[in-house]
């Protein structure tokens, strides 16, 4: 699905993350974690095509898409979920969805799954979205994301800044589309329990460099805190 | 009385001229942030298209009614090959862009001279908008009400546009975030271009429409140029209704000065205006409120 082949990206001529090799797999769930300045969020900007690649290869179902705009990378299957909960804020929770729906033969179909997914969005379409909480943000920007039809969802701390009990619904609905297949997910995540849960491989960074990769079975959390010299 | 219904009227009808230059500077400054000091060159193609048109075609009614929808394609594509060529290369980069943009109206207006001459030339005004209408004892022209109809449908057709229809969802959507607008799958380039296109056709628009009550010349647009920034800046950036109660006021503080002072002067009066609003109220008559930046 994903192929990161020794990926330099950064910001200018700075380098933040330095030659990471990643992949995620076909129905795979990736957890990438690290301190804050890891890199994990530069990462993922790259992949999605906000930043431009200085070396290497980001490889979707074997092609490279390294040179294509981020929005050719959202045709091609990526969905990208931003850290902190963002949506367009002058814009209704229900234009925020119809957004990305408009031109697709199901846009209406689609937007009716993803509000049975999030039913608290339902009542809240008329409202502008900068006016709601960052858990209803985080929801609606989740559910954004999924009216693309992606292949791979890509989420930038989805549970970060977010009240418990939101915290809770998010993760599990998470974890449920994860399990349903034909969606694989690379995920960033503070929040250990939550990432090791999710995913069935994680990769921790350490200044902008894979510091340690493995499955989440047993001795997970230690080798993961070991890493992260937690 | 009749002298407040009077510069009511007036103030409206200044207030509709300033809100046809301004309404497309409020999509490519308002809501895109670029600069764009060729605006008024804008203007001043869509008077020369109506001189041109009305050259053609000879009739001066049906000429009217042909040069508004070529105006608005003239001054698109102007934006267009504008954006495309330079604006496109220096977004963020505020500076540049004026600096840039008011080059080219410097050439646009040279390139005027040479094509038409210096002095400035005249459209013959339709036989149905000659003569006045009396409206609560005050003689209005009907050049001016039929600006003051264009202006309020324009207005009315962007801000549904915008509304409304998917084209205006991505607009609001680009401007709000572009690089989340980029991540949901919507071209901020092709956005961007369209945009352009709009604000700049609009401008052609207000050319046609000006040329009903002036003459027009290779800096015709100039002279409109400042006081179109003035109303989307005093509006709240990217605000068409902003845009709307600023032009309106504009115009009525105008016709209200002028009527105790000189143009010069009213100008000036109006400037302290603003200068003295926009110090209470940086951010316009109307903002957005939000709990996120995004």
């Amino acid at each position: 699905m994903l192929r990161l082949r020794n990926l330099t990206c950064g910001y200018g001529r700075t380098p933040v993350v330095h030659g990471v090799d990643l992949e995620v797999g076909a129905d795979e769930v990736v957890a990438v974690m690290g301190h804050n300045g890891a890199g994990k969020t530069t990462l993922l900007r790259a992949v999605v095509g906000l930043i431009p690649v200085m070396s290497g290869s980001i490889e979707l179902d074997g092609e490279a898409v390294n040179r294509r705009p981020a929005n050719k990378r959202v045709k091609a299957g990526m969905a990208y979920v931003p850290q902190g909960q963002q949506c367009f804020a002058h814009l209704t929770a229900g234009e925020n969805l119809r957004l990305v729906a408009d031109g697709r033969k199901s846009g209406k179909a689609l937007i009716d799954a993803q509000l049975d997914l999030f039913p608290a969005l339902r009542p809240l379409l008329g409202r502008q979205a900068g006016l709601l909480s960052g858990g209803q943000r985080q929801q609606l920007a989740i559910a954004r994301a999924l009216i693309t039809e992606p292949r791979l969802l890509i989420l930038d701390e989805p549970t970060e800044g977010i009240q418990p009990n939101v915290v809770a619904e998010i993760e599990s609905t998470i974890v449920d589309l994860a399990g349903r297949g034909g969606l694989s997910v690379l995920l960033v995540e503070q929040h250990l329990g939550f990432a090791l849960q999710a995913a069935s491989r994680f990769a921790v960074l350490r200044s902008g460099r894979v510091a340690s990769t493995g499955g989440t079975g047993a001795g997970a959390v230690e080798r993961v805190r070991e890493a992260m010299a937690i | 009385m009749d002298l407040l219904v009077g510069q009511l009227f007036t103030g409206l009808s200044t207030g509709s001229i300033l809100l046809l230059a301004a309404l497309g500077l409020s999509l490519t400054f308002g809501q895109m942030g670029v600069i764009n000091m060729a605006h008024g060159e804008f203007i001043m193609a869509g008077c020369y298209t109506a001189y041109v048109t009305q050259q053609v075609v000879g009739d001066a009614g049906v000429s009217l009614l042909i040069a508004l929808p070529v105006g608005f394609l003239v001054g698109g594509a102007m934006g267009l090959v504008l954006e495309w060529l330079l604006v496109r290369h220096l977004y963020q980069r505020p500076l540049d862009t004026l600096l840039v943009t008011f080059g080219v109206g410097l050439v646009l207006q040279q390139v005027a001279r040479d094509v038409f001459g210096a002095p400035a030339v005249n459209v013959t005004v339709p036989e149905f908008l000659r003569g006045g209408v009396d409206l609560l004892g005050t003689a209005v022209p009907k050049t001016r009400l039929f600006i003051l109809a264009l202006a309020v449908v324009a207005v009315t057709v962007v801000a549904l546009v915008l509304r409304f229809t998917a084209a205006g969802r991505r607009i609001r959507a680009v401007v709000g975030n572009r690089d989340l607008a980029e991540t949901a799958g919507i071209s901020s380039r092709a956005v961007d271009a369209g945009t352009f296109f709009i604000g700049s056709g609009l401008a052609g628009v207000a050319g046609v429409a000006l040329t009903l009550i002036g003459s027009t010349s290779p800096t015709t647009g100039q002279s409109y140029l400042v006081d179109a920034f003035l109303v989307v800046v005093a509006g709240g950036m990217g605000r068409i209704k902003g845009a709307v109660v600023a032009a309106v006021a504009l115009g009525t503080f105008q016709a209200v000065f002028e009527t105790y002072s000189t143009a010069s002067l009213a100008k000036v009066g109006v400037f302290v205006v603003i200068v003295v609003f926009l110090q209470l109220r940086p951010q316009g008559l109307f903002t957005l409120r939000t709990r996120s930046l995004a």
